[in-house]
């Protein structure tokens, strides 16, 4: 069995063009759930933000804790795509497809989650007619706009001599809808070296653009939190822990993206054990360095035990966040650590592991930064609680639905595994190398 | 027919052919920056200027023409006088008095009146109790309005300049621009705003008022609200419905740039007021340098034991009489 260009556009393309019926169900369920979500939401905008569970006290609550999350798991596309590409690694080619995709669909969702925060949304123009530049939200709103047009130029630079290769091969076959996406966005390219270096430089360039903007976005992010005068979010590193958490989740949310993915068209011959070892080291890098800054903030904060500071810290360790903080800690970064630093536990289903636990528990500590930062009182009044309605849960579940489904979509429109990127790399040599090593042996 | 000087020509012409479109291509560009630095300058464009009400600083004003005069607001807020309405039996007067007054929903309170323990940390208290020693134990009371801070966090952050402060020194919203993003309640370290989760009930007598940011009615679903200062009372010669409501007098409104201020019994000077009192301001050390002014006190002026804890719940207003009885009774 040989693994040369032709087999590998042969299966990425007729993973791209066949509909498994897993793929039907899942993508039933998950519309039904966006439906309910937007049954909720148009609920909530009738009734008003009183169907949530947010109050004066606590003015911020699921959605923004998402927001934040889903902005998180954009950069780790940004990362592992153009961040490898500037490093020059070749192992980033049979997964920068996929981390591209993410990087495009949870930038829309995470804008979806300001809107469904807002408690006048039909006004969010204003933010253009109106906008005060000093306005830290006004940088992230104008921050997520460029972001998330530029990555979808990235995305767009990197697919488009895929979306012709599609064109020129299965263009015929193909539904009128997807057909009419392939022919209009393959731009007749046709592999013409000038064409080829005109998209060479412009790849490099928004190589060069992306990952910036990206620092830029979560930096921003975390200021929303940073520019008050709030105890727990009054604190420099808010920027940089913002940006190392958002690789943390990001990068694992790309290794369970992987996994799916592979399972699902059955690639094992080109996302190898290789590329889950390389994504388990990364999780293990950025989640050491989220340690350090976690016992940087906690150490720095708990040594002056300030009035406000004192109070977060205590419903960390004891109070009413303390089963988050806890879960967040051992499940969230310890365990993680421990199995990717183990070579034992570095393994397939090890890294799975490990970055499913790595997102669930950088939600967990989106939500205890975000909420436990509210609920510390400025006022002497007892502390206020906070939870979730079922209203704001549909929505969030809706929301998410509709993270995975943008994804399942883009899967359809073009070949999962970029052929271009692999032949550009040489990824496609060292695969084929490995398989037939790995053949000898066994044989 | 392609000879090979055919060729070369053939490719020299569609270099020309690159060249030229990469000019119409810069120019492109330099379009397009043109019109993103034209959106950018847009909202100044658009932004509709607040009113100047032409008023000006005293030290630029003709004499007798004191009507045009720039007035800085700004209240004192003495606790010596407070008791929290414990001698009246009532909830918190100032509160009830700006609910009625301003048709306040339920649960907002525009002018909350908090109970601080003296020894401020609760468990350095239950340390104090549980030794033999009888150093005091008690509380004051602290109503606390808008701030009115010079240097206002929740201005700073707004992202569409729904708030702003104006010329007189006041925060406003207009809730006909407020988009609901919740930032300014985040950043403001008092506290002092809240925000109509659902439909805000709506008074018969607010119907068909047309909406000021000075007085916010009629209110409105998913926008912030908080404590105007009274300027459109202030203007008309008379004190904010606290001030007013407040049956000890314990709080003066007045003018910075004047010197003066009152709490409807006496008048006094500002200056020399706050230094006497060794007068602070909430939060001092955040730097928003607040208009409001405290003298420190736990209501002993008039006669209240500060271990005697507890305050009323406050009332709002349910239906036209209950608000007509509160209204005369908390003037009178």
């Amino acid at each position: 069995m040989t693994y040369s260009t032709e087999s590998l556009q042969r299966h990425t393309i007729e993973a791209m063009h066949r509909f498994s019926r897993t793929y039907v169900i899942a993508f039933a369920i998950l519309l039904t759930l966006v439906i309910i979500g937007a049954i909720a939401w148009i609920h909530q905008i009738r009734e008003g933000l009183i169907v949530t569970g947010m109050r004066d006290r606590i003015t911020w609550g699921l959605y923004i804790t998402l927001f934040v999350f889903f902005i998180g798991a954009s950069m780790g596309g940004t990362f592992v795509s153009a961040a490898l590409r500037l490093a020059d690694m070749g192992w980033r080619a049979p997964i920068s497809r996929g981390a591209e995709y993410i990087t495009v669909a949870a930038l829309l969702t995470a804008s979806l989650f300001i809107f469904a925060d807002m408690g006048r949304p039909e006004r969010a123009l204003n933010i253009m007619l109106f906008g005060r530049w000093e306005s830290p939200l006004v940088w992230d709103v104008y921050g997520l706009t460029t972001y998330l047009a530029g990555s979808m130029v990235y995305l767009y630079l990197a697919v488009l001599p895929d979306l012709a290769l599609v064109r020129d091969t299965i263009g015929e076959k193909l539904d009128p809808v997807r057909r009419l996406f392939v022919v209009m966005f393959s731009a007749s390219w046709t592999g013409h070296p000038k064409q080829e270096r005109a998209l060479h430089i412009s790849l490099q360039v928004m190589t060069v653009v992306i990952v910036p903007v990206a620092v830029m976005m979560h930096t921003v992010t975390s200021w929303i939190f940073g520019m008050t005068l709030r105890e727990p979010w009054d604190s420099p590193m808010f920027g940089i822990y913002f940006v190392v958490g958002a690789v943390y989740s990001g990068v694992g949310l790309i290794a369970v993206f992987m996994f799916i993915m592979r399972k699902l068209n059955r690639l094992e011959a080109y996302i190898t054990d290789r590329h889950f070892q390389n994504m388990g080291t990364l999780l293990a890098g950025s989640g050491g360095v989220m340690i350090f800054f976690q016992i940087s903030d906690l150490v720095t904060a708990g040594f002056k035990l300030k009035t406000g500071a004192a109070f977060n810290l205590y419903q960390l360790a004891d109070g009413a966040m303390s089963p988050i903080f806890w879960t967040y800690i051992w499940l969230g970064l310890i365990v993680p650590l421990a199995l990717m630093l183990n070579p034992w536990t570095r393994t397939v289903l090890g890294v799975l592991i490990a970055a499913v636990l790595a997102n669930v528990g950088m939600m967990l500590e989106r939500y205890f930064i975000v909420i436990g930062g509210l609920r510390v009182p400025l006022n002497p009044y007892e502390p206020p609680n906070y939870a979730p309605t079922v209203t704001e849960l549909l929505i969030v579940l809706g929301l998410c639905s509709f993270f995975v489904l943008v994804i399942m979509i883009m899967m359809k429109l073009a070949p999962a595994i970029s052929v271009q990127e692999m032949l550009e790399t040489g990824e496609l040599e060292t695969v084929e190398k490995e398989l037939s090593t790995a053949e000898g042996a066994a044989s | 027919m392609n000879t090979e000087p055919d060729i070369k020509k053939e490719k020299e012409e569609n270099l020309r052919k690159w060249e030229v479109s990469r000019r119409q291509m810069l120019k492109m560009m330099g379009g397009t920056a043109a019109a993103s630095m034209a959106v950018a300058w847009l909202p100044n464009a658009l932004r509709d200027d607040q009113p100047q009400d032409e008023l000006v600083p005293a030290e630029a004003l003709k004499d007798g023409d004191s009507e045009r005069r720039l007035r800085q607001w700004m209240m004192i807020i003495d606790q010596r006088f407070c008791d929290g309405c414990q001698s009246q039996g009532t909830p918190p007067q100032c509160t009830e008095a700006c609910n009625f007054g301003h048709f306040v929903p339920e649960p907002m309170q525009w002018i909350e009146v908090y109970e601080h323990e003296i020894h401020h940390d609760e468990g350095e208290v239950e340390a104090l109790r549980a030794s033999t020693a009888p150093p005091a134990e008690g509380s004051s009371f602290m109503p606390t309005p808008c701030m009115q801070c010079q240097n206002p966090p929740c201005v700073n952050v707004c992202p569409v300049g729904a708030t702003w402060t104006t010329p007189e020194g006041i925060t406003l919203i207009d809730q006909n621009r407020c988009i609901g993003c919740r930032m300014c309640m985040a950043a403001c370290p008092y506290e002092r705003r809240s925000f109509t989760w659902g439909e805000p009930p709506t008074h018969p007598a607010t119907e068909f008022i047309e909406h000021s940011v000075e007085h916010q009615l009629p209110m409105k679903k998913g926008v912030v609200y908080k404590c105007d200062f009274c300027p459109e009372m202030a203007r008309a010669g008379r004190l904010p419905f606290c001030a007013s409501g407040c049956p000890n007098n314990a709080i003066y409104y007045g003018d910075l740039e004047e010197d003066i201020a009152t709490n409807g019994d006496q008048v006094v000077r500002v200056s020399e007021f706050l230094t006497a009192n060794s007068a602070y301001r909430h939060k001092e050390e955040l730097g928003t340098r607040p208009r409001v002014y405290y003298i420190e006190g736990h209501g002993e002026l008039v006669g209240r034991d500060p271990r005697n804890h507890g305050l009323a719940p406050v009332r709002w207003v349910d239906d036209e009489n209950e608000h007509t009885d509160h209204w005369e009774r908390s003037v009178e």
